[in-house]
C-alpha cells in the first residue's frame, strides 16, 4: 500500500503510530502481566513514586500504574467502539441524504443543524443517569448477569457513538454531493445497475479516505467526552476505572498541605500522549489521504 | 433579515420544546424518585411532597402542567434545595457562570486572533513554530487535565493565586485560562492559516506599495477580512464554553450554574435540572443567532435571507 508507505516515512506519523501501539500494547498486557498484588488494595496509602511503585499509589493503597492501564482499556474501549458506531450511523446518513438530494436531503440536514444547536453532551449525560438502571434491569431479565457490571460502559459507548456522528455525515455528504455528478455514477446508472450497489460499489469506495480521516480524529473527541463524564462522577464509577475518572480522584485530593501529585500527574501524562499522537495520526493521514490539502496545510 | 431573524426565533421555541419534553420523560422515566433516601418516608408524607412538588397525577398531566407553568416563566420549585425555586438558584447562579464565561470568551478571543496573527505575520520563525507546538498541545490536552495542574503549579507550589472559590478578581484568572486555554490554540490556528491567505491578496500589496506602515496594513486591512472564520466559529465557542464551564467550575469550586447541573443529575432534581438545560439551550441558540447576523455586518458578500 502506497499509503502505509507515505504514512510511515512521516515521521511525525511514525512516531504517533509508536506511541499509541505502546499504549495499546501495554493496556492489552499490562493489567495480565504484572503480579497480582498491584491490583490489591493495600494499607500503603498516598505513597509516592518509588522502585516498587513507579506511578505511587492511591487513597486505598492501589498501584496507580496498574490503574492507569485498567483505565487505558475502558477508555481505549470505549473510544474505539464509540467512534466505530458514529462512523456507521455517520457515513449511512450522509450516503442517504446526499444520494437522495432534493427534499429528503434538505430535512435530513435541517435535523442535523438542529442537532447540532443543542448542547450534546448535556443531553447525553442525562441520557446515560435515566437509562442506566433500565440497562441493567434489561440485561438481568436476558440472563446477561455477567454484563451488568459493564451496563455503564455499553450505554456510554452507545450513546457517545450515538451524538459524535453529525460532523462525519456532514463530510460523508458533501464527498457524495460532488461525486454522484461525475461520469463515472452516470455510466453505473446507465448500465443500470441499482442505487444500493451504486452506493456500495461507486461510491462508498471513494469515500474511504475522508472517512478514515475523520475516524481517527473521533476516537479521541469519544474518549474526551467518555473522561468528561467519568471526571464529573457521572460516567465511569469506582472501583472500575478510566483515565477521566483516575483524574478526577486525582484532582480531588489535592490539598495545600499534600499535593499527592503523582495521582493527577501519570494519569494525564498517558491520556494527553495518547491523544496527541491520535490527533497528529489524523493530520498525517489527512495529508496523505487527502491530495487537496497536501500542499497548502489547513487548520 | 427580519425574516430571517423570525425564522430563528421559531426553531429557536422548536429546539426549547424539544429539549424541555426530553429533559422531562428522561428524568421521570428513571427509576428512582426525587424523595427517595436510606430511610423510607411514611406513605402519607411522601403523597403530601408529591403534591406540593406537583409530581402527582397522570405523568401527561404533569407534563402538559410543567409546560404551562414554563410558558409562565415559572420553573418551579427545586426538590432538593427545599422550598427555594429554580428561578431563584439561577437568578443567584447563572451571574457566576456568565461572568466566568465572559473573561473565558475574551482571552479566547483575543489571545487567539493576536497569536494567530502574528504566528502569521512571522511565517516560519521560531515564534511561528513555537506558537504553533503549543496550539496543538493546548488542543489535545483535556480541561480538566489543565485545570489542576494549574492548581497544582500556580496555587499550591508558586502560592501566586488561590485555589478556587469566587468573590476576588484573583480567583477568577486559573478558571478563565483553564476555560479558554484550548480555544485560544482553536483560535490561533484558524486566524493563522485564514491570515496567511489575506497576506498574499492583491489588496494587501496595494496598500504596502501606497506606503503604508506594515502593523497598520495588518492590524486595519488584513485583519478586517482574516477575522471571518473566527467569527463563525463564535457560535461552537459559546457552545463549547457552556459545557466546559460545566468541569471548570467542578474543578475550582465555583458556585456557578455548571454544578447544580450535577447535582441536579445525581439527586433527580427534575426541575432544577430543567431549568439549567432550558437557559443553557436558549443562550446557545441566541448566541449562534447573534453570530449569525454580525457575520453579514462584516461581510458584505453574505446576504440572510
Amino acid at each position: 500500500m502506497n499509503a502505509w508507505r507515505q504514512l510511515w516515512k512521516n515521521r511525525v506519523a511514525k512516531t504517533s503510530l509508536i506511541v499509541l501501539g505502546c499504549v495499546v500494547f501495554c493496556a492489552i498486557i499490562g493489567p495480565l502481566a504484572l503480579p497480582a498484588r498491584y491490583a490489591a488494595l493495600t494499607q500503603n496509602q498516598f505513597a509516592p513514586p518509588s522502585f516498587a511503585h513507579p506511578f505511587g499509589t492511591d487513597l486505598n493503597g492501589r498501584d496507580v500504574l496498574y490503574r492507569v492501564l485498567e483505565g487505558a482499556q475502558i477508555s481505549l474501549l470505549v473510544g474505539i467502539s464509540g467512534a466505530l458506531i458514529s462512523f456507521f450511523v455517520g457515513t449511512t446518513y450522509g450516503l442517504i441524504a446526499g444520494y437522495a438530494g432534493g427534499r429528503a436531503d434538505s430535512l435530513m440536514m435541517r435535523t442535523v443543524e438542529i442537532l447540532y444547536s443543542i448542547p450534546r453532551l448535556i443531553l447525553i449525560l442525562i441520557f446515560i443517569n435515566a437509562f442506566d438502571s433500565h440497562v441493567k434491569q434489561w440485561l438481568a431479565g436476558h440472563g446477561w448477569t455477567r454484563l451488568i457490571d459493564y451496563s455503564k460502559i455499553l450505554i456510554l459507548i452507545l450513546s457517545l457513538g450515538l451524538i459524535e456522528w453529525l460532523t462525519m455525515a456532514r463530510i460523508v455528504r458533501g464527498q457524495v454531493l460532488a461525486l454522484k455528478s461525475q461520469q463515472f455514477v452516470a455510466a453505473a446508472r446507465a448500465l443500470g445497475q441499482s442505487h444500493a450497489k451504486i452506493l456500495t460499489r461507486h461510491l462508498l469506495p471513494n469515500l474511504v479516505g475522508v472517512v478514515v480521516i475523520y475516524l481517527t480524529l473521533t476516537i479521541p473527541a469519544v474518549i474526551l467526552d467518555e473522561s468528561f463524564l467519568s471526571f464529573l462522577g457521572l460516567g465511569i464509577q469506582s472501583p472500575k476505572a478510566s483515565w477521566g475518572s483516575l483524574l478526577s480522584d486525582g484532582a480531588q485530593v489535592i490539598n495545600p498541605i499534600r499535593s499527592n501529585w503523582w495521582l493527577l500527574v501519570f494519569p494525564a501524562l498517558v491520556m494527553s500522549a495518547t491523544l496527541l499522537a491520535l490527533n497528529f495520526l489524523g493530520d498525517a493521514l489527512r495529508d496523505v489521504l487527502d491530495p487537496r490539502t497536501r500542499q497548502s496545510r489547513g487548520v | 433579515m427580519v425574516a430571517f431573524v423570525f425564522r430563528r426565533f421559531l426553531s429557536l421555541i422548536f429546539v426549547l420544546f424539544c429539549v424541555v419534553s426530553l429533559t422531562f420523560f428522561l428524568i421521570r422515566l428513571a427509576p428512582g424518585g426525587p424523595f427517595d433516601r436510606e430511610r423510607k418516608i411514611p406513605p402519607q408524607i411522601e403523597k403530601q411532597l408529591l403534591a406540593k412538588y406537583k409530581l402527582d397525577g397522570p405523568l401527561h398531566q404533569q407534563y402538559l402542567d410543567y409546560l404551562g407553568d414554563l410558558l409562565h416563566g415559572d420553573l418551579r420549585l427545586s426538590t432538593k434545595y427545599r422550598n427555594r425555586s429554580v428561578n431563584e438558584l439561577l437568578a443567584q447562579s447563572l451571574p457566576v457562570s456568565a461572568t466566568l464565561g465572559f473573561a473565558a470568551f475574551c482571552i479566547a478571543t483575543t489571545g487567539g486572533i493576536w497569536l494567530g496573527s502574528l504566528a502569521a505575520v512571522r511565517r516560519n520563525t521560531p515564534i511561528d513554530t513555537g506558537a504553533m507546538l503549543a496550539a496543538l498541545f493546548a488542543i489535545s490536552i483535556p480541561t480538566f487535565v489543565i485545570g489542576p495542574l494549574l492548581i497544582l503549579i500556580f496555587a499550591l507550589k508558586l502560592q501566586w493565586l488561590p485555589v478556587g472559590g469566587w468573590g476576588s478578581w484573583p480567583a477568577l484568572v486559573l478558571p478563565a485560562l483553564t476555560l479558554a486555554g484550548p480555544y485560544v490554540a482553536y483560535i490561533a490556528r484558524l486566524m493563522r492559516t485564514s491570515m496567511l491567505e489575506v497576506l498574499g491578496h492583491d489588496f494587501i500589496r496595494t496598500a504596502r506599495a501606497k506606503g503604508l506602515r506594515r502593523t497598520r496594513v495588518i492590524y486595519k486591512h488584513a485583519l478586517k477580512v482574516a477575522i471571518l472564520p473566527v467569527v463563525s466559529f463564535l457560535g461552537p465557542l459559546a457552545a463549547n464554553l457552556l459545557t466546559g464551564s460545566i468541569v471548570v467550575e467542578t474543578i475550582f469550586n465555583i458556585p456557578g450554574a455548571g454544578g447544580f447541573f450535577v447535582n441536579s443529575i445525581q439527586n433527580r432534581d427534575g426541575f432544577l435540572l430543567g431549568g439549567v438545560v432550558i437557559v443553557y439551550c436558549a443562550l446557545l441558540v441566541l448566541l449562534n443567532l447573534f453570530v449569525d447576523i454580525s457575520y453579514t455586518l462584516l461581510d458584505r458578500r453574505i446576504k440572510i435571507t
